[in-house]
């Protein structure tokens, strides 16, 4: 039985002047798993999910995607038109500020339309149940399917971007600290509602976060980035509970019980 | 028919210009709805007045043409006259105001209600080249958005019209897919004028002088107003005939007539209305506008 | 069922200025089907910290944990972190001694979640009744645990575990917040687990407990800080 990757990353290095953002930096992610990268400002979480994702290139190293024929992709080898068009189809960005994907001026049946017409979906009267479906899917009441996000609250916005990125159904999402920012009350609903998703819908995840707890709850696995480097990774439980790099130990102090 | 000015060359632009405006209609129509850059000249007259039009149609005109060139379906509005009068001037061709009779038509915001045939050659002035412009200010983005077919963006703005007003708001440059390939603005003419594009025996030329692209609609070139499976693209026409000829079919133009509130609904096509008339169609105010 | 061997594993403190503290050492006990093991010895001697090891919770430093499943034995100390996912899913169920509490999620679902091989519904319908059997009303079905005393808490963390029916079950103190009217009831589901060909090894504090449960005790000795 072979274990195929849906995405693995050798050695990746990238500094942005003399300061050094990746380091060698090596992953892995198989189908329906949730990898957490953690790791504090700076460490290159964020760096790391922009380069696997095609967003930004790597001075060395090489992403590799397996798409659902089993074919191996270059990432960043790949021409622009086949990365823009797997991200509107097989793969997901959730930001951590819903406005950078969502059209502020459009109606939210119309925002999580959008990449059904993209891909050919020319029915209104489908499209707009499909949007009300989602809506309800991430519990935004379906009346609001005409409103304009404008309207809409924090948590609601980041609920509608998840909605508009999981209608084509992506075997693979990438989440920038997708609950950043949120109130708690909120931050819990939403870590809730991904959970679920996730779950139901078994998609692969890259998750870049700062807040351990959030990586508890929803990774299988986790890496831990300080100033570039992977210091730690594994089981996610394991390392938050059994931590053996000198900074995993650290971080894993540091957090507050309430 | 005007003499010739001494002093121009044949329809004023130079032969390398016309040969540069060539090339680009050439590939315009090698790739129907795709807009090509070209070295857009400054013209005797400003921007915005059809300056794209007049050097499409000086790069195709020859000696035996015959041009009719029309301003919101008329022969006889300022712009109209002095494009004709400007070619007649640089070439010395033959100028109508039949639609029939004519080989290049140039016109402004209409297509002519006569149906047009094989050996004419019609071109628009064209303000705005970008069906995206006013969804997307990136021009880059839009150039991506064309070469990769990504035209989500628009159908969003149908989407959000039907949710809005519960039909399409768009009434006049609406947009349409050709060749089921490139996103085409098919310049301010009416809605109503779209369907002639579709499977038009003549070729279609296109010429935006201010933003500087040319592109093209080839003779029998499939041409779709976009619009949803439950909410197909429907033409609209005021509810009324020609006052003057009677005509049902037309496109109408609304003329206010005194300041009491009475109008008019006169045929917007100048050239259809009095070939009807000639022919003996008669309107319900024939006589008041004798 | 499960068997280690050589088992060792030390706590190594980078915060405290690298203090090494030694808890495992050349441990070797194994589980057959059917059968319980507990694990005695004084507080602080290492028994959480052997039964986290097992699952995979703790990192082994030396020796072997191998955990069958599928047919197959594998070594929970080496295994790639998802085939520990994979084996956790299906043969080794653990239960822990404290609820982590998830927000928002109410307690049959926190249950239900953990069910395998049924539908949603029966998921649900099972959860229900083991949480009925250990005495959680059906009113507080539907709310969120993290409000339920320290002994409603350990009885859905216990529900969880049992209503995976892992060939294999960990359990930490199963009994210590528990009344003795509940503690029975938990006594009599390790039974029938047992019967059910279970092979469980727990910490049980309670010494009637154990010994109304265990077939063998393994001792755990402290290790002296080195």
């Amino acid at each position: 039985m072979s274990d195929e990757t849906l995405l693995s990353a050798r050695g990746l290095t990238l500094s942005f002047g003399a300061i050094p953002a990746l380091v060698d930096v090596d992953a892995d992610l198989w189908p329906g798993e949730v990898l957490a990268v953690v790791g504090e400002s700076g460490s290159g979480k964020s760096t790391l999910l922009n380069v696997l994702s095609g967003r930004m290139a790597p001075q060395s190293g090489v992403v590799w995607y397996r798409d659902p024929a089993r074919h191996l992709h270059d990432v960043h080898a790949m021409p622009q038109p086949a990365l823009r068009a797997l991200h509107r189809s097989d793969w997901g960005f959730v930001h951590q500020n819903p406005r950078e994907n969502l059209r502020m001026g459009v109606s939210a049946g119309g925002n999580v339309g959008e990449r059904l017409m993209a891909h050919g979906s020319r029915h209104y009267g489908q499209i707009r149940e499909h949007a009300i479906d989602w809506l309800e899917q991430v519990e935004i009441d379906a009346r609001r399917v005409d409103d304009l996000p404008r309207t809409f609250s924090g948590g609601m916005l980041q609920r509608l971007q998840i909605a508009r990125t999981l209608v084509t159904h992506p075997r693979l999402v990438f989440m920038d600290e997708p609950t950043g920012g949120l109130d708690v009350s909120v931050q819990a609903r939403l870590l809730d509602l991904i959970r679920g998703l996730v779950r139901r819908l078994n998609i692969a995840a890259v998750l870049v976060t700062h807040d351990l707890a959030v990586a508890r709850l929803l990774a299988h696995r986790i890496m831990v980035m300080q100033r570039g480097r992977v210091v730690e990774s594994g089981l996610t439980d394991q390392v938050l509970d059994d931590p053996q790099h000198e900074y995993t130990q650290l971080l894993v102090s540091s957090v507050l019980q309430a | 028919m005007t003499s010739p000015a001494t002093g121009y060359n044949f329809a004023y632009l130079d032969e390398q210009t016309k040969r540069m405006i060539r090339r680009a209609l050439l590939k315009a129509v090698a790739i129907p709805g795709h807009q090509v850059p070209f070295g857009s000249r400054e013209m005797p007259l400003p921007y915005g007045w059809g300056t794209g039009g007049i050097q499409v149609t000086a790069a195709v005109l020859g000696q035996q043409d015959v041009l009719k060139v029309i301003d919101q379906g008329a022969d006889d509005t300022t712009n109209a006259v002095s494009i004709r009068r400007f070619f007649g001037r640089t070439a010395g061709v033959r100028t109508t105001t039949h639609t029939g009779e004519a080989t290049v038509i140039q016109t402004r915001h209409r297509i002519p209600e006569h149906a047009l045939r094989e050996d004419q050659i019609i071109v628009y002035q064209v303000p705005q080249p970008e069906p995206l412009s006013k969804l997307e200010s990136s021009r880059a983005e839009t150039r991506s958005m064309h070469g990769l077919a990504e035209y989500g963006l628009m159908h969003v703005k149908l989407y959000e019209d039907i949710t809005r007003y519960g039909h399409v708001s768009i009434s006049y440059d609406y947009p349409v897919m050709v060749n089921r390939r490139y996103l085409m603005a098919p310049s301010p003419i009416p809605a109503f004028d779209n369907p002639k594009m579709h499977m038009m025996p003549a070729l279609q030329l296109f010429g935006a002088g201010r933003e500087k692209r040319i592109y093209a609609v080839p003779p029998y070139t499939e041409v779709k107003s976009l619009d949803f499976d439950d909410h197909p693209f429907r033409t609209t026409r005021a509810p009324h005939c020609c006052a003057l000829c009677g005509a049902d079919d037309s496109y109408l133009d609304e003329v206010v007539t005194d300041d009491k509130g009475g109008r008019m609904f006169m045929c917007s096509d100048t050239d259809y209305c009095e070939t009807r008339r000639a022919q003996g169609h008669v309107g319900p105010e024939a006589m008041a506008a004798e | 069922m499960l068997q280690t061997q050589g088992l060792g594993k030390q706590f190594l403190l980078h915060l405290q200025g690298g203090l090494r503290i030694p808890v495992l050492d050349h441990v070797d006990l194994q589980v057959q089907a059917g059968e319980c093991v507990a694990l005695v010895g004084p507080s602080g001697a290492g028994k959480s910290t052997l039964l986290r090891s097992l699952y995979g919770n703790y990192r082994a430093d030396t020796g072997h944990i191998r955990v069958r499943h599928e047919g197959e034995y594998v070594d929970i100390a080496r295994a790639e972190p998802r085939l520990v996912v994979q084996v956790r899913s299906r043969s080794l169920g653990y239960v822990s001694q404290f609820l982590r509490v998830v927000p928002r999620v109410p307690a049959l679902d926190i249950v239900a979640d953990a069910a395998r091989d049924m539908t949603q519904a029966q998921a649900r319908a099972r959860a229900a009744a083991l949480l009925l059997r250990l005495n959680i009303p059906k009113r507080l079905h539907g709310l969120p645990p993290a409000t339920f005393s320290g002994g409603e808490q350990q009885r859905i963390n216990l529900a969880r575990g049992f209503i995976g029916r892992h060939p294999i079950l960990l359990l930490d103190e199963p009994t210590a917040s528990l009344d003795n009217a509940n503690r029975d009831i938990v006594v009599a589901m390790i039974r029938e687990a047992k019967q059910d060909g279970v092979a469980i090894i727990g910490i049980f504090h309670d010494t009637e407990v154990r010994d109304a449960v265990a077939d063998h005790l393994y001792h755990v000795t402290a290790m002296q800080d080195s």
